[in-house]
C-alpha cells in the first residue's frame, strides 16, 4: 500500500508541475509579442548568457576536438581510414558535439545562475514585489532571459564549432603529423549546410529548454536559502536531461539521414 | 450615513494543501484609517493582505476593494486596482540589482510619461519624506536594516497611493529603529491621509499606529474595534495577547495625567 501511495503522490505531483511548467512557457509566448521590449534587459541577459559563456564553451570545444582527432586517428588507423579523421571530427562537432556541450554548459554556467537569481528575488518577496508595482515579472524577468538564451546558443554552438574544428586540426596535424591542406580539405569535403543549420536549430531549441526549466525553477522557488540551492540544483539536472532527451528526439525525426529511418 | 468603506473582506477562506489557513474572515476597513491586523506567527496574516492586493484569490468568499471583487478581475483590471495601492514588504523586497533611486522611481518610470528630471525630484522628495538623503545612487545591500525598510517605504508612497498596506514593518529592527518607524507610519498617515492596513505582532507598533486593530485567530477576526475595545475583549487568546498593549496604553494614560 505504501508503495502505491508514494507512486499516486509522484505521479500527481509530476503532473501539476508538468501542467504549471506548460502554462508558464504559455505564459512566456504571451508577453513575449506584447510592446514595450526591453532592449537593455535582454541585451544584459545576451552578455551574460552567451558573451560571459565563450572561453568555457571555447575550451571545452577545444580540448573535445582535439581528443576526438586523437581518438578516431587510434581507431581509423585500424583499417586504414586516418585521412578521415577531419571529416569525422568536422562531422561531429558542427551535427552532434557542438550544439550538445554548448547547451549543457551553458545550463550549468547561466542556467543554474538564472535559477539563483530568480529563486532568490521570489523568496525576498521581490517577485511579489513587482506585481505590487503593476508589473509583470514573466515580462520584465523571464521574456529577456528566455530571448536572450534562444538567440545566443547558436551563436555559442557556431563558436564551439569552429575551435572544435581548429582543436582537431592542430592535433591532426602538430601531434599526428597530417599534411595541414589535406587536413583541412578531408574536414570540408563532405561536410554540408545541413550539418551546420541542423546543430544551430538544435541549440536554438536547448537555449529554450534551458531558459523555461531554470527560470521556472526559479520562479516557483520556495523555502529560503535551501529552497533557492535545491531549484538550482533541479534546474541543472533537469534541463540538461531534457537537452539529451530531445537531442536524440530532433536528430531522429529530423536530421537523420532517411536511410536510418528506412 | 453608510461607512465609506473600502476594503470588505466577506467570508474569505484559503487553505494551502491540507493546511486551512483563512476560515472565513470578515473584516471592513474604513477609508482613511489606520487599521492594524494583529495575531500570532503563522496565523494567515501575510495571506490576508495578499488576498486584498490580489496576489493570493481565495478558495472561497471575496474580497472587495471599493466596491469591485478583486479574485475575479482580468490582469489589466488587477494592474489598474494595484496603482491604488503601496507595499511595504516585511524584508523590504528593493530590487538587489537596481539602485535605491531606481527602486522608489521604478512604478514613476513605467507607468508615468514624467520626464526623468521630474522623476528624479519626486524620487528624492519621497527618500526625504522617509528620512533619508542621499541613497540615490547606493544599491540596496549599502543600506542597513531600517534604511532598506524606509527606502522600501519611499517606494511604496511613490504613485501617492491610496491604500498602503504594511507587512510587519517593525519586525527585525531595534527598539529605536521601530520607535522611528512607527513614528514615520503616524506622520505619514497624517501627511498623505491614505488608508492604512498594518500586519504586526508587534503590540507596541499596532499601539502607537492604529485607529482601530483586529486580531485573527484560527484563520478568522475574533476582535475588531478601536485598541480600548480589543484589549476589553474577553476572548483568552486576545486579552493574552494584547495584554502588554493594554500595559502600554495604561502607562500612557498615567503619563498624560501627571
Amino acid at each position: 500500500m505504501f508503495i502505491v501511495s508514494r507512486l499516486g503522490s509522484w505521479v500527481i505531483q509530476v503532473s501539476s508541475s508538468c501542467g504549471k511548467a506548460a502554462l508558464f512557457s504559455w505564459d512566456i509566448v504571451r508577453w513575449l509579442l506584447r510592446p514595450p521590449f526591453r532592449i537593455r534587459a535582454i541585451f544584459e541577459q545576451m552578455l551574460e548568457i552567451g558573451y560571459y559563456s565563450i572561453p568555457v564553451v571555447a575550451i571545452t570545444a577545444l580540448s573535445t576536438g582535439g581528443v576526438l582527432a586523437l581518438q578516431s586517428y587510434v581507431g581509423f588507423k585500424r583499417f586504414g581510414a586516418e585521412s578521415m579523421v577531419g571529416t569525422v571530427v568536422a562531422l561531429s562537432m558542427t551535427r552532434e558535439l557542438g550544439p550538445v556541450l554548448t547547451g549543457i554548459i551553458v545550463a550549468g554556467r547561466a542556467g543554474s545562475a538564472m535559477a539563483a537569481e530568480l529563486g532568490t528575488m521570489k523568496v525576498t518577496e521581490q517577485i511579489d514585489a513587482l506585481y505590487t508595482l503593476s508589473a509583470n515579472p514573466v515580462k520584465y524577468l523571464i521574456v529577456p532571459r528566455f530571448i536572450a538564451a534562444t538567440s545566443m546558443l547558436p551563436l555559442l554552438a557556431i563558436v564551439a564549432d569552429c575551435v572544435g574544428i581548429l582543436g582537431g586540426a592542430g592535433i591532426g596535424v602538430g601531434t599526428l603529423g597530417a599534411n595541414p591542406i589535406v587536413y583541412m580539405k578531408k574536414t570540408f569535403e563532405f561536410l554540408v549546410l545541413n550539418d551546420i543549420y541542423s546543430g544551430l536549430f538544435k541549440s536554438m531549441v536547448f537555449g529554450s529548454i534551458i531558459a523555461v526549466v531554470c527560470c521556472y525553477q526559479g520562479f516557483y522557488t520556495e523555502g529560503g536559502a535551501e529552497g533557492v540551492g535545491k531549484a538550482t540544483t533541479r534546474s541543472v539536472v533537469i534541463s540538461s536531461i531534457l537537452i539529451l532527451i530531445v537531442d536524440y528526439i530532433l536528430t531522429a525525426l529530423l536530421f537523420g539521414d532517411s536511410s536510418i529511418r528506412g | 450615513m453608510a461607512e465609506d468603506i473600502i476594503i470588505d473582506v466577506v467570508d474569505v477562506h484559503k487553505a494551502f494543501g491540507e493546511k486551512k489557513v483563512l476560515n472565513g474572515a470578515n473584516l471592513s476597513i474604513r477609508r482613511g484609517e489606520s487599521m492594524v491586523i494583529i495575531g500570532g506567527s503563522g496565523t494567515g496574516k501575510s495571506v490576508m493582505i495578499k488576498h486584498m492586493i490580489g496576489l493570493l484569490t481565495p478558495d472561497r468568499g471575496s474580497v472587495y476593494v471599493d466596491g469591485e471583487e478583486v479574485g475575479v478581475m482580468s490582469e489589466k483590471d488587477l494592474n489598474d486596482l494595484r496603482r491604488k495601492f503601496g507595499m511595504l514588504f516585511q524584508g523590504a523586497a528593493l530590487f538587489d540589482s537596481l539602485t535605491i533611486g531606481e527602486n522608489v522611481g521604478f512604478a514613476l518610470k513605467e507607468h508615468t510619461d514624467l520626464p526623468r528630471r521630474d522623476r528624479e525630484k519626486l524620487v528624492t522628495e519621497k527618500l526625504n519624506m522617509v528620512g533619508l538623503y542621499d541613497v540615490e545612487h547606493l544599491k540596496p545591500d549599502e543600506l542597513s536594516g531600517g534604511m532598506k525598510k524606509r527606502a522600501g517605504l519611499a517606494r511604496a508612497i511613490a504613485m501617492d497611493p491610496e491604500i498602503i498596506l504594511y507587512d510587519e514593518p517593525t519586525t527585525g529592527l531595534d527598539p529605536i529603529m521601530c520607535d522611528q518607524i512607527n513614528e514615520l507610519i503616524a506622520s505619514l498617515q497624517e501627511k498623505i491621509n491614505a488608508t492604512a492596513v498594518t500586519i504586526t505582532h508587534d503590540m507596541v507598533s499596532a499601539n502607537r499606529i492604529s485607529d482601530r486593530m483586529a486580531m485573527l485567530l484560527n484563520g478568522q477576526f475574533v476582535a475588531v474595534g478601536t485598541p480600548e475595545e480589543v484589549f476589553a475583549s474577553t476572548i483568552p487568546e486576545v486579552s493574552k495577547f494584547c495584554y502588554i498593549g493594554k500595559v502600554i496604553r495604561e502607562t500612557e494614560a498615567i503619563h498624560k495625567r501627571d
